[in-house]
């Protein structure tokens, strides 16, 4: 039983990790069709983001221990991750638009620059964050099964964005421009909406809260150039079985994706697990091939 | 008549001069060069085989590199065993197997060793392609999906230690014996070369009748507008499950003819990183054209030993740059922008084109770059 609930709450913790992933990936795709193949670099960025933070900001305020660094170094990371994602969009994808293949291959492009960039900088081997001493530890739930702080902190930290992001897409106008842009294009440029705009200040939030998914995986592992590739496959199934339809879909995606890999996992191996879930997705893409949740659209 | 001599000159001089300076190449390459090149030619054929699916199947399969890698791990396991002898190969030892695992035993047989090799990536392919296609599943999905099945297959190689020999994979083939020679003797070496040159040669004509028959031009209309041929009646799930499974039959070819030439095949030649380079080598040569898959292939990686060698870190950005440059500034590829300024060229001179089929399909091939066309998301 306790095993069980260390699984399922691993599973989640894993879940609300990739859901911080594919929200920019589902995002993006659900407004302009196109998979951004350096999605996981941003969370790479990130990572890195947390590392100077703690060796160039951590002195000044307060030093690693107190952890204020880390605290700071969220928004930091979702603003640097974020620009770097608009800059992108207006660069390179905005000039694809309508052709989706080839977006990904140039974005693979910009993967590889980007991971070689911070193999240039931070060097190849892999580089160590120390959590802030209120993260080390965990929480004991009775029975001796320890849930560690750095992943309740994560979760909660997921559920936070989650929450902003859907006041953001839900109750605020920026958030209706994007919804309206998502349903029908031209039309909403036709009433008004500067499309292009919203494409790019959407790819910076989804660049952004990848960004966000690095500093939390800076907690849990060491950062190395090539971080982001461990999670954007799982990203992209997520995406896939998600749909673009809602944040809901993606939520749930997430989690399902999360639990079951963590859960197959443990029936069998590492790797087997994975390809459980990969088939699992493929038969489940046979019975609703939007995915969870489709887009309701005339266009 | 003259018009006719020209534009069969126009298709066929550039294919037949490439396989001339191919057969020749043995007088004016040292063996060193020649077994580099003959190495190429294999990354050759997988990009005729990506470029008949993608190019005018637009369906871009981020798998190759992991059905090329079945290929040659079927056969390299024939080659294991011919070089242990009697004995189980060294790296099943080295893992604590005290006997040959059931499954490797048939491999043993170089014609069944061959016939698995080819088959079981097709195999795979179909049925993956078949579920695939039939929920619809199309443009980034399909390829993100493949993606993923290379990761996770390469990954599982890895940790198969005992059966797959792990993250070294089947290594010192160089000792196998084939029809009595060594792998290793220059006349063996030389054989592989030319063969390599004529299967490249077999595959190149296959892909182009396939692509210049009717059955090609319904798979590039299915390209350019799925719905529509869907409407008219036909079945798009076969057509699809076809391309798909020959064009990894055709990956596993050049995987057969890798291993023997290199003597390792490892999980490094696998992975997500191989698989989508190979799409970069047909994309630099002109998507579309089968013949700009063949020069890509080899420049892309003339330039990789040329580069890589003396200044790896400005390789990966140049390889970046050319993700990037040659689909937002050169779409169509070398041979791709050569054919457009060719018949701009004999536009502009007044003379007429020839209206046969087979000129309009070529005309269509260069004209609509498959993601261009709408019909696709």
């Amino acid at each position: 039983m306790d095993a069980m609930i260390l699984q399922l709450f691993n599973g989640i913790s894993l879940g609300s990790i990739l859901l911080l992933v594919s929200l920019g990936l589902a995002l993006a795709f659900g407004l302009m069709g196109v998979i951004n193949m350096a999605h996981g670099e941003f969370i790479m960025v990130g990572a890195y983001m947390a590392y100077v933070f703690q060796t160039i900001v951590a002195p000044y305020v307060g030093g690693v221990e107190l952890g204020i660094w880390f605290l700071l170094a969220i928004p930091a990371a979702f603003l640097f991750a974020g620009l770097l994602g608009s800059l992108m969009e207006v660069t390179l994808i905005r000039h694809l638009y309508g052709r989706p293949l080839d977006t990904l291959l140039a974005t693979f492009g910009v993967a590889l620059i980007l991971q070689q960039a911070a193999r240039s900088i931070f060097g190849a081997p892999n580089v160590n964050v120390s959590s802030p001493a209120w993260l080390t530890g965990g929480f004991d739930i009775g029975t001796g099964v320890l849930l560690p702080y750095k992943r309740i902190f994560i979760i909660a930290l997921v559920v936070v964005v989650v929450i902003a992001l859907y006041f953001y897409l839900y109750r605020s106008a920026n958030g209706r421009r994007l919804r309206a842009v998502m349903q029908n294009r031209e039309m909403a440029s036709a009433l008004g909406v500067r499309s292009r705009t919203v494409d790019a200040v959407t790819f910076g939030i989804g660049t952004g809260l990848a960004g966000v998914a690095g500093v939390a995986l800076a907690l849990v592992g060491p950062i190395g150039p090539s971080l982001g590739t461990f999670y954007i496959v799982d990203a992209f199934m997520v995406v896939v079985l998600g749909g673009v339809g809602s944040l809901m879909g993606t939520v749930m995606a997430a989690l399902l994706v999360g639990v079951s890999t963590t859960f197959l996992e443990l029936s069998t191996t590492a790797t087997v697990g994975k390809v459980l879930v990969l088939l699992l997705i493929i038969a489940f893409l046979q019975w609703k091939p939007a995915g969870l949740t489709a887009l309701q659209s005339r266009s | 008549m003259s018009n006719q001599l020209f534009s069969l000159a126009r298709r066929w001089l550039p294919f037949i001069i490439l396989m001339g300076l191919l057969v020749a190449a043995p007088l004016y390459l040292s063996d060193f060069r020649l077994n580099q090149l003959g190495k190429f030619l294999t990354f050759a054929i997988i990009a005729v085989g990506l470029d008949l699916i993608w190019g005018y199947g637009g369906m871009l399969s981020l798998g190759q590199g992991l059905f090329f890698s079945l290929g040659a791990y079927g056969f390299a396991m024939y080659l294991k065993l011919q070089a242990s002898g009697d004995k189980i190969p060294d790296f099943m030892f080295w893992s604590g197997l005290k006997e040959l695992p059931w499954f490797w035993a048939p491999f043993s047989s170089p014609i069944f060793a061959i016939a698995a090799a080819i088959l079981i990536p097709a195999l795979v392919a179909g049925v993956l392609g078949f579920f695939i296609f039939r929920s619809r599943v199309q443009g980034v999905y399909f390829s993100i999906i493949t993606q993923a099945l290379t990761l996770l297959v390469s990954i599982w190689f890895i940790g198969q230690q005992a059966y797959t020999g792990g993250t070294n994979g089947i290594t010192d083939l160089g000792k196998a014996q084939i029809f009595g020679y060594s792998l290793m003797s220059a006349e063996v070496k030389t054989s592989f070369y030319f063969g390599t040159v004529v299967i490249l040669g077999l595959v190149y004509l296959f892909c182009y009748f396939m692509v210049t028959s009717r059955f090609g031009r319904v798979l590039m209309a299915a390209r350019d507008n799925e719905n529509r041929l869907r409407f008219l009646g036909y079945n798009l799930v076969s057509i699809k499950v076809l391309v798909f499974a020959v064009s990894a039959a055709i990956a596993a070819i050049a995987g057969i003819l890798y291993v023997p030439q290199v003597g390792i095949i490892s999980p490094s030649n696998m992975g997500v990183i191989p698989s989508i380079e190979i799409v970069i080598w047909v994309a630099v040569g002109g998507r579309g054209t089968l013949l700009g898959a063949i020069i890509g292939a080899l420049l892309v990686n003339y330039g990789r030993s040329y580069f890589s060698e003396s200044y790896p870190a400005i390789w990966q950005y140049f390889m970046g740059a050319l993700f990037i440059g040659s689909v937002l500034l050169f779409p169509a590829g070398i041979v791709g922008s050569i054919q457009n300024f060719a018949n701009r060229l004999s536009r502009k001179w007044g003379s007429e084109r020839t209206a046969t089929p087979e000129a309009a399909a070529t005309d269509l091939m260069v004209g609509i770059q498959p993601s261009q066309a709408k019909g696709q998301s």
